[in-house]
């Protein structure tokens, strides 16, 4: 069986871009490279030896490819201090990097047609997946939306991969004015869509999910919450979500996410505890709540 | 590099911090739990506990807010899922409890008795005691710290160390020690992360949602120094761990100097997953540098009155060389 344990390394940068309103810089991680699956997650420490941060940085794997080992791109915008620092890193500067983490984006079994739906730099996880579904039969549909032209991420590349490429910014320096979520019915309806994958700001999920769910398919959202860690411990990037068993629980965006079928996420309810999660306030030991089964 | 704190026999004096290690298995895929010291679990309660909404963190300079609000599972699911799979390792497990009053840590240790492979119990104390004024911490308080380690003390086995975790948001933590020592405390935790509080200035809200956290890594590393220190003077005897902003073998070795016969490392590992295990490394290399071959040989060396020679245990052939002030 492939070996699916995350791995910590340190490798030397190769490349950083600026690419419109973002940041990609990819580095040699050779055992990160090859256990990575599309939705997958990498950490990264900032600020060097010594450094006044002290928490890891999740990034969104943009591609990961097999020249010098193994190399990960991840694509960032450089807001704060320590996105700032990484932001200055240069070609052969060495980078501390976990993953790949979190679950990645189940693969549909048959070759369906798939709607991929990015918000800002949140569509970079989608690349690699539209290529996995092309690989597999699959026909892919991207609709890529943000504020201007220069935040949508992946124009060229959605074009080139998809069957048609739909763009949204809100104020209408790149395709339609307007938000993701104007065009997804008609991009849903034109494709013969079977399947909804997203990936971007949670207000964007919950739109993409409602719209999915109005056309019942299923989706498949990346959550993109701040984390401590990224490996599980530190609890800080939990949200509401139902489980098989139909029992709310905090799930980790990092462990048990970062996809979630839309569905299961309780949107209106993230960044609070609701009074039914398990183990809530007031909440009662019901008979069917052992607590042991795993959320989502 | 042996250590002992109580009857607790460790290979090496490198442990877990609680709530930065989970229950050890998420770690485990980075690095062998079997080679730390001892892995302390994630706070454990009674019943299944959601924890406080998010944000539930703040990155402030040299250090980390966190408010979780002992998010876990209870100790049924830790009884039957994590603490076998942690023995199944080969990890030696400190098991760290929380709760809302005395009987409720009572409790708790009787469960943890009553299963085999529980090297030692660690007393969370900066939980909210229910039944004071306002809910102050139980670690605020001399009297409600000693009363639940009592309560924890009595109803855990004979064989299992008890150790109190105390927190620096005291006026005096020597009168806490001992508090807790005199209620049976086998050895203290020094420190739990002081309250801090920082405010979004884009929201204008505070963060942690909600109001303060608990500060942890390298910006309390001189208060867990200063704490040690200071109870380690009052209580030579009593075993200490160490924990507090721990980065490096260096950092290890300033706590274990003040006093600490272990130390634990927390917030470190959320940007370095195999942190453990690389301070035990510095930590051997930086007692060797000393010509310090076993830990109980540092533990409080930076007690010794001023004056005396750098190196404890000088060789054979070098001669202590006095100077005349007076010539």
């Amino acid at each position: 069986m492939r070996d699916v344990r995350p791995v910590q390394t340190r490798g030397p940068v190769l490349t950083v871009r600026r690419v419109d309103s973002y940041h990609a810089l990819s580095v040699v991680a050779p055992g990160i490279a090859e256990r990575f699956r599309p939705g997958q997650f990498v950490t990264v420490a900032v600020g060097g030896e010594r450094s006044s941060m002290v928490t890891a940085r999740p990034l969104h794997v943009h591609d990961v490819k097999s020249d010098y080992g193994g190399t990960v791109e991840f694509v960032f915008e450089a807001t704060g201090p320590g996105l700032t620092w990484l932001a200055e890193r240069r070609p052969r500067d060495l980078l501390d990097v976990v993953g790949p983490l979190g679950r990645p984006f189940p693969l549909p079994r048959d070759a369906v047609n798939c709607v991929l739906v990015g918000g800002g730099y949140g569509s970079a996880p989608l690349f690699s997946l539209a290529h996995t579904l092309r690989r597999r039969g699959c026909r892919v549909d991207f609709v890529l939306g943000a504020a201007d032209a220069g935040r949508v991420f992946g124009t060229l590349t959605a074009r080139r991969v998809a069957e048609t490429a739909t763009f949204t910014t809100g104020d209408g320096s790149l395709g339609v004015r307007g938000r993701v979520t104007d065009v997804l019915p008609q991009v849903i309806v034109d494709s013969r869509a079977d399947v909804l994958y997203a990936c971007g700001p949670m207000p964007m999920l919950r739109d993409c999910t409602a719209i999915a769910m109005k056309y019942e398919i299923p989706a498949q959202v990346a959550v993109e919450e701040s984390m401590a860690c990224g490996t599980g411990v530190c609890m800080t990037c939990v949200l509401p979500v139902i489980g098989d068993d139909g029992v709310t629980r905090m799930a980790r965006a990092c462990t048990d996410g970062p996809v979630f079928r839309g569905e299961r996420i309780r949107f209106d309810d993230v960044g609070t505890i609701p009074y039914d999660a398990l183990g809530a306030p007031g909440w009662k030991p019901g008979p069917d709540a052992a607590g042991t089964a795993r959320g989502a | 590099m042996s250590t002992a704190i109580g009857r607790l026999e460790l290979p090496n004096p490198i442990m877990t911090a609680s709530g930065c290690a989970a229950s050890g298995r998420e770690l485990a895929r980075f690095f062998d739990v079997s080679k730390a010291g001892a892995i302390v679990t994630k706070s454990v309660l009674l019943r299944p506990h959601a924890g406080r909404p998010t944000p539930r963190m703040a990155e402030t300079p040299s250090g980390l807010l966190n408010a979780i609000g002992l998010q876990g599972p209870g100790v049924d699911v830790f009884l039957q899922r994590d603490l076998p799979w942690l023995l199944s390792r080969g990890a030696r497990a400190v098991v760290s409890i929380a709760g809302g009053g005395d009987e409720e840590y009572a409790e708790l240790a009787i469960r943890l008795s009553e299963a085999p492979g529980v090297g030692a119990i660690e007393i969370n104390l900066s939980v909210p005691n229910v039944a004071s004024r306002g809910g102050r911490d139980f670690a605020c308080d001399a009297r409600a710290a000693a009363a639940v380690v009592n309560a924890v003390r009595s109803r855990a086995r004979y064989d299992v160390p008890v150790l109190a975790k105390l927190s620096p948001d005291v006026t005096d933590i020597v009168a806490v020690a001992h508090a807790c020592a005199d209620a049976g405390a086998d050895g203290l935790t020094m420190i739990n992360t002081p309250r801090g509080m920082a405010i979004d200035t884009t929201t204008l809200r505070p963060v942690p949602a909600g109001g303060p956290g608990g500060l942890s890594g390298p910006a309390v590393r001189p208060i867990a120094v200063d704490c040690v220190f200071r109870v380690h003077e009052a209580l030579p005897e009593l075993p200490i761990v160490g924990v507090g902003g721990v980065t490096s073998g260096l950092d290890a070795l300033e706590l274990v100097l003040a006093g600490a016969r272990a130390v634990q490392v927390g917030t470190a590992i959320f940007a370095d997953p195999s942190a453990p295990l690389r301070i035990l490394r510095e930590l051997e290399e930086a007692l060797d540098g000393h010509g310090i071959d076993r830990l109980s040989d540092a533990v409080g060396l930076a007690h010794r009155p001023p004056g005396t020679v750098g190196v404890m245990r000088l060789g054979e052939s070098r001669r202590r060389v006095d100077f005349d002030d007076r010539h």
